[in-house]
């Protein structure tokens, strides 16, 4: 089968379940039924362990949008009209906006038009969720692309302009292969990684190129930019789960870097109907660990009200319902103290890739 | 010198600065900022009272300098009566001198300690003395005072007197001079006590000058002055036993009989010798012979004996009216409802008290409920806490009247809460008079008060939340559902949907719809009636029509009317029941689609939808 035909068939398969969404009101003003439709509850209150995948998924706790409510009923004449533009104005036309596009766009809906970006996104989300789609099925795009990376990989990725293969140490430029939006396009042509190192910041990025740490190691490395987008998460479980690459993960020492580990190994509470897609059970947390901050004596900053309160909601989190993270979270509150990964250059810049990074791969039996 | 001779000396040495010195706190000078506005507020309550009992109404002006870094002049003017050249001394650089000291009369100040407390405070602090002005007449000269108190013998010492021109038709104008400081954006200030006090006088106009040179005016709600307070003699139940021996001592009555019924209000001839004889005192003994254990006798015979309960009309309220006026003058609210409850006793005291509350508007909805006091016209600033009106505020269920209450206390929500006592006595929990004290029949009338105001406001509330749900339906029928069903046929390629079974449901309406479908020659008939609301309805249903109908289910009564005929169905249906309706017409499929909507009779409008309502 031709790629061609197969995008023909995707495109085909999206038509017919959003219609049929669409057809669901239609019977319900034929059968007297206010017109609803049932979404999965969006808190972590009512994500679940999947046994079998190992990552954390919506549970059964339902909420119902009915038409009943002003607000429901604005929600729903809003999701009709975005079906609309998403079949008529996408689909049909081989056309595809930026999420910030759909935004635009809705202006001229007078009563259904969006109040701020916020609210079309998470209404593109829920039409992944009642779907089982993704956006890129619907022809809708991030604002931005992936973060870059860098390191001992081959790979070819298939663009608008026709294949390009390019090995990601040699042929690329200072910052790195940059991640596509789409990473299905990705191909995986040869590699000589012992492990992928996901990190948070660009400051440690850039500093693990400077100092070698790719070459040094035979690490992939892996630029998240803060809470990564999905489809830096997705190359990321692809490399995991198709090259057997293992992933370890290198974020600041606070809660909200906890967080950015979380959604990369396990999901994020948002787009739990993504994880399955997009989490990396095997991920594993390097640091800053809380008694990283301890051992290695680091320059901390004093946590805020909002840390402390970000901290008390993780206790809560099912994600970080483990021993391990049970003690990192209590250590942190009873230190009262945060750390940043750059925090390691006062003890010279090569400390983190000669001392700390070593002696935590070590423990952790990576590398 | 005789020992006795010399202590005496010494006790008259204790001046009048060494007691006001002890007592700063009670008289309300405890600080720079309280000392201001207990100033403010005893000239503002003797203007006030002087216009109200000489039948004027109060244009009161108050302004505020900064002299120095500490030193603040204060000027209060008013258009009252005035007061006569000999007495301006006294009044105002003699404590403990005033009027109203014996008097059972509803009124601000009580013991005429007030404003030369005032007075001997700026004299203490700036060693300035006060200046007086105050004119009588259109054409009596206007007489000027410089004056400062002797501290030893609490006696007026006159600086100046002299006759100066003043352009006002009569009035006082006080200015003192003293240690203070102005200080706005909180509850216990000058601008807040004049703002309180603007609400419940709302006959008066008050201008207020602020160091600044930022001028306010709190502008009259009414040019109706308040009834005048009647003076009434006390009541038996509400004496001390010390007041009584002072009574008995003084007394011009002959017998103990006549001074019984002179003195006291509700003691006639009879209840007079009722007393006397069961306190085992003759009535024709002098009153000025009676002996302290005789007085307690008597004393305990007032409790045993019965007597009325005091005269009530001797008490000025604020009225319902004026309440609502002087709240809406002063604040942005969409709600006002205000009791004045009938009068009570308490202790022998008559009392009566009113209540307000304000909702919506401004006010903030994340903040404690602001309360507001007032005993007897006056704001009570300081002291909250240890109010009986503060806690007959938090004794309530406040729930119940639709505002939050979490962990009981205060109330949270866009509110104000104004409570007035009014009484011939208000039992203060002490001197400086900024609490009431939990007398019990006090506190249930304020309950009574505030419950009757939570009541209404809960009705209110109620109503708002049932329109405000109105309109959310109405928008999403006629706005929100045409445009989904609309676009939904449109992605569809389909016709548009029909809403009403849906309007019903969302309306919570009793829906009726007629389907007519061809059958042979003729058609038939059904009509469908579904109860979405949530109570029982019963009408009758008529198809009235120049055909015959046949076999009609359920069997309808016929009515003739000349060439037509009225086919009557009684229709009761509960709660989320249906019922249909069916009968064949012998006539075309397109004829009986022209058929008129159905007519229902016996049921509101606004509960019926797909039938025209007719109700005679």
């Amino acid at each position: 089968m031709t790629d061609k035909s197969n995008k023909e068939m995707r495109d085909s398969l999206s038509k017919t379940t959003l219609k049929k969404l669409i057809q669901d009101f239609y019977e319900q003003f034929e059968s007297e039924t206010i017109p609803h439709i049932m979404l999965p509850s969006r808190t972590k209150r009512n994500i679940e362990l999947n046994e079998d995948s190992d990552v954390w998924v919506y549970g059964d706790s339902e909420s119902m949008r009915s038409a009943k409510t002003v607000k429901g009923a604005k929600q729903l004449l809003k999701t009709s009209y975005v079906v609309e533009l998403l079949i008529k104005g996408h689909l049909d036309q081989d056309k595809s906006s930026t999420l910030r596009e759909l935004y635009y766009i809705s202006e001229n809906w007078d009563i259904a038009k969006f109040n701020e970006q916020s609210e079309s996104d998470r209404l593109i989300e829920d039409l992944e969720i009642i779907t089982g789609l993704q956006r890129e099925d619907f022809h809708v795009r991030p604002e931005e692309n992936g973060a870059t990376m860098f390191g001992p990989i081959k790979i070819k990725e298939v663009t608008k302009r026709g294949e390009r293969t390019m090995h990601c140490q040699e042929d690329v430029g200072e910052a790195g292969y940059q991640i596509p939006y789409n990473v299905e396009t990705v191909q995986f042509l040869e590699h000589d990684a012992k492990f992928i190192i996901a990190v948070e910041t660009g400051g440690m990025y850039d500093r693990l190129i400077e100092n070698g740490f790719d070459e040094n190691f035979n690490a992939i490395l892996v630029h998240l930019k803060g809470q990564p987008a999905r489809s830096t998460r997705r190359l990321i479980k692809r490399m995991n789960e198709e090259l057997k690459i293992p992933v370890v993960v290198f974020t600041d020492g606070d809660p909200w870097s906890f967080r950015i580990f979380a959604s990369v190994a396990y999901g994020a509470i948002k787009s739990a109907h993504l994880s399955e897609f997009m989490a990396t059970p095997a991920a594993k947390f390097i640091g800053v660990q809380s008694t990283d901050i301890v051992e290695y004596e680091l320059s901390t900053d004093k946590l805020n009200d909002q840390d402390i309160k970000a901290l008390e909601s993780e206790l809560t989190d099912p994600r970080f319902d483990t021993e391990y993270w049970k003690d990192q979270i209590n250590l942190m509150l009873k230190i009262g103290k945060k750390s940043e990964q750059q925090a390691f250059a006062g003890k010279g810049l090569d400390y983190v890739t000669d001392k700390y990074l070593p002696e935590r791969l070590g423990e952790m039996g990576v590398g | 010198m005789v020992i006795a001779e010399e202590l005496a000396k010494k006790q008259k040495a204790i001046s009048i600065a060494e007691f006001f010195e002890k007592n700063r706190q009670i008289l309300g000078f405890d600080s720079v900022p309280r000392s201001l506005l207990t100033s403010v507020k005893e000239a503002v309550d003797n203007s006030l009272d002087a216009c109200e009992e000489a039948g004027i109404l109060p244009d009161i002006f108050i302004k505020l300098e900064n002299k120095s870094k500490s030193l603040v002049t204060l000027i209060v003017e008013d258009n009252g009566p005035g007061i006569v050249k000999e007495q301006i001394p006294r009044v105002f650089a003699k404590l403990l001198y005033g009027s109203r000291f014996h008097s059972m009369k509803q009124s601000r100040g009580q013991q005429g300690i007030g404003i030369s407390a005032a007075v001997l405070y700026s004299q203490l602090t700036s060693g300035s003395p006060v200046k007086i002005v105050s004119k009588i007449d259109k054409d009596a000269p206007a007489h000027y005072f410089e004056l400062l108190i002797n501290t030893q013998t609490n006696e007026p010492e006159i600086l100046k007197d002299k006759v100066i021109d003043w352009d006002r038709l009569r009035g006082t104008r006080i200015e003192l001079e003293m240690e203070a400081s102005y200080i706005k954006g909180r509850r216990q200030s000058v601008y807040e006590y004049l703002k309180d006090t603007a609400i419940v006088n709302p006959h008066a106009r008050i201008t207020l000058i602020e160091p600044d040179s930022n001028k306010i005016i709190f502008e009259r709600a009414t040019d109706k002055l308040p009834v005048q307070p009647k003076e009434i003699l006390p009541h038996p139940h509400g004496i001390e036993l010390g007041t009584l021996m002072k009574m008995l001592r003084y007394t011009e009555s002959k017998n103990l009989e006549e001074f019984l019924c002179d003195s006291f209000s509700r003691i006639g001839a009879q209840t007079a010798k009722e007393i006397c004889k069961k306190s085992g005192i003759e009535p024709e003994r002098k009153p000025k012979k009676i002996a302290l254990d005789e007085a307690k006798r008597l004393h305990e015979a007032f409790r045993t004996v019965k007597i009325q309960a005091p005269p009530t009309d001797c008490l000025s309220p604020i009225t319902e009216e004026l309440i609502r006026k002087g709240l809406e003058k002063e604040h942005t609210v969409d709600f006002i409802e205000t009791t004045t409850r009938p009068a009570a006793v308490h202790n022998g005291h008559p009392f009566q008290v009113e209540a307000g509350i304000a909702y919506g508007g401004k006010l903030s909805k994340e903040d404690k409920v602001e309360i507001l006091r007032f005993a007897n016209r006056v704001p009570l600033l300081y002291q909250q806490g240890a109010c009986a009106v503060t806690h007959a505020v938090e004794s309530i269920k406040w729930k119940n009247y639709s505002l939050d209450q979490p962990g009981g206390g205060i109330p949270i929500g866009p509110a104000i809460i104004l409570v007035h006592v009014a009484s011939t006595h208000i039992p203060f929990t002490s001197e400086s008079k900024e609490a009431i004290a939990d007398v019990p029949e006090m506190i249930e009338e304020i309950e009574l008060a505030l419950k009757d105001v939570g009541r209404r406001l809960n009705l209110y509330l109620s109503r708002q939340e049932h329109l405000q749900r109105r309109r959310e339906k109405e928008e999403i029928i006629q706005k929100i559902l045409p445009r989904i069903a609309k676009k939904v046929g449109e992605i569809l390629d389909k016709p548009t949907p029909d809403i009403t079974p849906v309007v019903a449901r969302i309306m919570g309406n009793v829906f009726i719809q007629r389907a007519v479908q061809k059958n042979g020659k003729g058609c038939d008939v059904e009509i469908k009636i579904k109860n979405h609301s949530d109570s029982v309805h019963r009408f009758s249903l008529h198809e009235t029509m120049s055909y015959d109908i046949s076999s009609p289910s359920p069997e309808p009564k016929k009515i003739s009317l000349g060439k037509q005929s009225d086919y009557v169905w009684k229709i009761s249906l509960k709660p989320g029941e249906q019922q249909a309706i069916v009968y064949k017409l012998d006539i075309k499929l397109e004829d009986a689609s022209k058929l008129p909507q159905p007519v229902v009779e016996g049921i509101e409008e606004e509960h019926i939808t797909g039938a025209k309502v007719v109700n005679v």
